[in-house]
């Protein structure tokens, strides 16, 4: 221990002697692996599982490696070509496609071009995945705020769904002019995903029941109330409809588009990056957020200081809820319109990737909701293209952070050297009964 | 941290000796509500005539007589004896036991005069032994996981990656039956594969120390989005290569299967039941009886006690979490070789979560756990059943109770469930 320590006091010492340039700190700081190395190389190791995945799935891969004696390069070759293939299509779904750009110079006149769309249809797949990050930006939130105050929301799904509801329900319900119908939808989805994530919050501070399995129920009990609101034309179902879908919003309680009608990114976007500027606001610059943390971090050492930690358990979850509840809003009022019995799609489990891959803090869901938002906007185009299933995205989803959330794993494969800073195994490691 | 946690212990036993009214009003008024169901809804609103139920199958050797029931006065009498139950356990101290038979007496009224409702004035009878059969092969997947959750909580590890070993031992069990022709096979490759997902989980749980919960809940992501790629990707166009496994038949055990109502419904069945109910005996004996139970218990409590008398945690912990995921690996071979007879994305359907709640829902227990299972199976028939009734009863309600149930039982109907003192923490050897 002693040696440990004066080992460290000369390398100290030593640092202050030769004072390494700038250069020199920034390739120490990479070397040392710290948590934005881990991530980075987390996401890099998992793009080359996909890949790899791919190349050893892929039907027509399969029938080259059948022919891998007679023709090694080809069966190399084409398992390349597909994994890198797929990337590329959804690199062009989510963020830039060259064809777009070209389409758009072969227009005669550029007012034109801005006019019919074809400027729009450059931006397009930037906007897609600005449109796809609402949602998931909305949920982590909703996963990552209980997690600074020592809980795990798995119930982002129930609580969407809660939100859908509501914010449909005065979509059509009700009518109200412009501005002031959005306000009211969006306020609907906050409350109807507020009151299912009251719930568990409720049960644990008075009953200690647990909010995971709790909030695991819940999301299951709103999974088949959507069923039954969807199946009666006196409850939310279309009237004239044999399908499990509701009537569509009320125009007025469309969210507004930002660029013109040609892409569909919208107001949410917004409304996304404000509520992570919200939640960090309230973590770090407020008292509420202050008693937050320390319970936490130790429940027990913060009941002794004073706080009241069950009421603190009720606010977080009514907030999570709330949050989880304006993505569903967002997802209705900005691209769907109407709710359907599968409308949730699996925002629940995306809730939980993304906030353990932006570590539990705001900006970085707000980053990782880009990062996935990415992947599911391109998604679409790589299984219409390589025909590679757009379930790749989950695995993808699942594979970083499950390296992110072992940093000891990614240092062991790139040989970096150990670093004070944890991943998401540092941040909280207890068991039920804490 | 072990004075910390001490301190707090003993914070928690002050507060537990103070029930809250919530706490000390929500077995009687939840008790009462389904009293009141049973007199003003189900008994008010049945249909005039008789309720008949069956208990032998057709073409059975041995037959029972059916029983009438007068629809609406057994609702009404059922009512009244769980109303008197609700009373009893407000105003009179009820020990530990009476309190648990309360439930099940309450709960089995409540079914009864909902069937009573249900079954009023029609001219078919109601199977019971279809229903009681049709509970055990619904809850089978259920009772396994529920089985893996309970030893590797008894470790000390927090297994929710069930629902992710359920699905891969079904993708897999598929997958190897379809190829080989062997169910047999079909079904080690199943266990085998579930086996692999506690791999992981023991892995990066024990050795990378990640929080358990998370975890789990990303292994489930990854089998879903695995198995949902491989089946779009290779199932989907090589349907019949890859995709179309043979059954176990059902095999009836000779005279015991021939027992009027037990019989079809215990021993006359697939090979996964006869297995259940080996994993049950070996869990139930193994822990409570055995060395090795003694050891793990010790290592879910308490690992610092345990590694001072030799006991070497870690590896212990590793061995128990990898073998319990053959448990769960079986229950999900159950879905593709026990009764669809294919494999589809998602197939487990959060059943896997639902082992978790039983396994809670049961103490941490084995007895527990599978009596919990078979109440959640029992539900899921007691649906479908209704549903070819004709009820006016909302399936989709119905298929919601039992997690509305789990809810109200985790909410202090049953006293708070304590799981294993380490459960989920780390070990780390001094």
């Amino acid at each position: 221990m002693s040696d440990q320590a004066g080992a460290a006091g000369a390398a100290e010492a030593q640092k202050k002697a030769t004072r390494p340039g700038p250069g020199r700190i920034i390739r120490d700081s990479i070397l040392e692996g710290n948590t934005f190395t881990v991530t980075v190389l987390a996401i890099f190791t998992a793009f080359v599982v996909g890949g790899l995945l791919n190349a050893f799935t892929n039907t027509t891969v399969l029938h080259a490696w059948g022919n891998l004696f007679s023709d090694p390069g080809h069966a190399i070759a084409t398992a390349w070509d597909t994994a890198v293939g797929a990337y590329i299509e959804m690199f062009e779904g989510s963020i830039f496609n060259p064809h777009t750009v070209s389409a758009l110079f072969q227009q005669a006149s550029f007012s034109a071009a801005i006019h019919d769309g074809y400027l729009s249809a450059v931006f397009n797949p930037l906007s897609e995945t600005c449109v796809q990050a609402t949602p998931l930006i909305l949920a982590g939130l909703a996963v990552a705020l209980p997690y600074q105050a020592g809980m795990f929301n798995i119930g982002a799904e129930g609580q969407v769904i809660g939100g859908m509801v509501l914010a449909t329900y005065l979509g059509y319900g009700i009518s109200l002019p412009f501005f002031v119908h959005v306000v009211v939808c969006v306020l609907g989805g906050f409350v109807g995903g507020a009151a299912i994530g009251w719930i568990p919050g409720e049960l644990k501070a008075r009953t200690g029941a647990h909010e995971v399995i709790v909030t695991i129920m819940m999301n299951y009990i709103m999974i088949y109330f959507l069923a039954y609101l969807l199946s009666f034309p006196y409850l939310m179902q279309a009237p004239h409809n044999t399908n499990q879908i509701s009537a569509a919003i009320a125009g007025n309680a469309h969210l507004p588009l930002l660029f013109g009608s040609h892409l569909r990114i919208n107001a949410g976007f917004l409304l996304a990056l404000a509520c992570a500027a919200g939640v960090w606001w309230l973590l770090n610059r407020t008292t509420t957020g202050f008693e937050m943390r320390s319970i936490g971090k130790n429940p027990s050492a913060a009941r002794v200081a004073g706080m009241n930690v069950e009421r603190t358990w009720v606010l977080v979850m009514l907030l999570a809820g709330g949050l989880a509840g304006l993505a569903g809003a967002t997802v209705i009022q900005g691209t769907d319109f109407t709710v359907n019995f599968q409308s949730y799609g699996t925002y629940g489990i995306d809730a939980i990737t993304v906030a353990l891959l932006g570590l539990g803090r705001p900006g970085g869901v707000v980053l990782a909701g880009l990062l996935f938002g990415a992947l599911h906007a391109g998604a679409p185009l790589m299984q219409a293209v390589t025909g590679t299933p757009v379930d790749m995205v989950e695995v993808l989803q699942a594979v970083i952070v499950l390296f992110v959330a072992a940093p000891p794993l990614i240092r062991a494969m790139y040989r970096l050297r150990d670093a004070r800073a944890g991943g998401v195994g540092g941040v909280m490691s207890k068991g039920w009964n804490a | 941290m072990t004075i910390a946690s001490q301190v707090l212990t003993d914070q928690e036993i002050v507060a537990e000796a103070q029930v809250s009214p919530f706490r000390k009003w929500l077995a009687p008024a939840t008790f009462l509500a389904f009293g009141l169901i049973n007199i003003f809804v189900l008994g008010a609103y049945s249909h005039k005539g008789d309720a008949t139920f069956a208990f032998s199958q057709p073409f059975a050797k041995v037959t029972v007589p059916n029983l009438s029931l007068p629809a609406a006065v057994t609702c009404y009498v059922c009512g009244g004896i769980t109303i008197a139950i609700a009373l009893a356990r407000a105003f009179l101290p009820l020990s530990k036991v009476l309190r648990r038979v309360a439930i099940g007496v309450v709960m089995f009224l409540f079914v009864l005069a909902l069937l009573c409702w249900a079954d009023a004035g029609l001219t078919t009878a109601f199977n019971i032994v279809n229903l009681l059969q049709g509970t055990l092969g619904q809850s089978i997947p259920i009772m396994l996981g529920a089985l893996t959750g309970v030893v590797c909580s008894r470790s000390g590890v927090i297994n929710v990656g069930i629902e992710g070993q359920l699905l891969l031992g079904a993708f897999t069990a598929a997958i190897v039956t379809s190829v080989t022709g062997s169910l047999w096979l079909g079904l080690v490759c199943g266990a085998l594969a579930g086996s692999l997902v506690g791999v992981l989980l023991a892995v990066f749980a024990i050795g990378y120390r990640v929080d358990q919960v998370v975890l789990g809940v990303v292994l489930n992501t990854l089998v879903l989005g695995l198995t949902g790629y491989l089946f779009d990707g290779l199932m989907v166009p090589y349907q019949n290569t890859l995709n179309s496994p043979s059954t176990f038949a059902a095999v009836k055990i000779p005279l015991l299967g021939d027992i009027p109502i037990i019989g079809p419904v215990f021993f006359d069945a697939t090979v996964f039941l006869y297995i259940t109910y080996f994993a049950l005996a070996g869990v139930q004996i193994g822990l409570f009886g055995t060395r090795w139970g003694l050891r793990t218990r010790a290592i879910g409590e308490h690992p610092i006690a345990a590694d001072t008398v030799g006991i070497n945690v870690i590896a212990m912990r590793y061995r128990n979490v990898i073998a319990a995921g053959l448990i769960a690996g079986i229950g999900g071979a159950y879905f593709t070789i026990g009764s669809v007879g294919s494999f589809g994305a998602d197939m487990t359907s959060g059943e896997g979560y639902i082992a978790l709640a039983a396994m809670i829902f049961g103490r941490y227990t084995p007895l527990g756990a599978i009596s919990a299972a078979l109440l959640f199976g029992f539900t899921t028939q007691l649906q479908s059943i209704m549903s070819t009734l004709n009820t006016p009863i909302q399936s989709d309600l119905l298929l919601a109770t039992p997690y509305v149930v789990t809810i109200i039982v985790l909410a202090g109907l049953v006293g708070k469930v304590r799981g294993p003192r380490a459960e989920g923490i780390p070990y780390i050897k001094a």
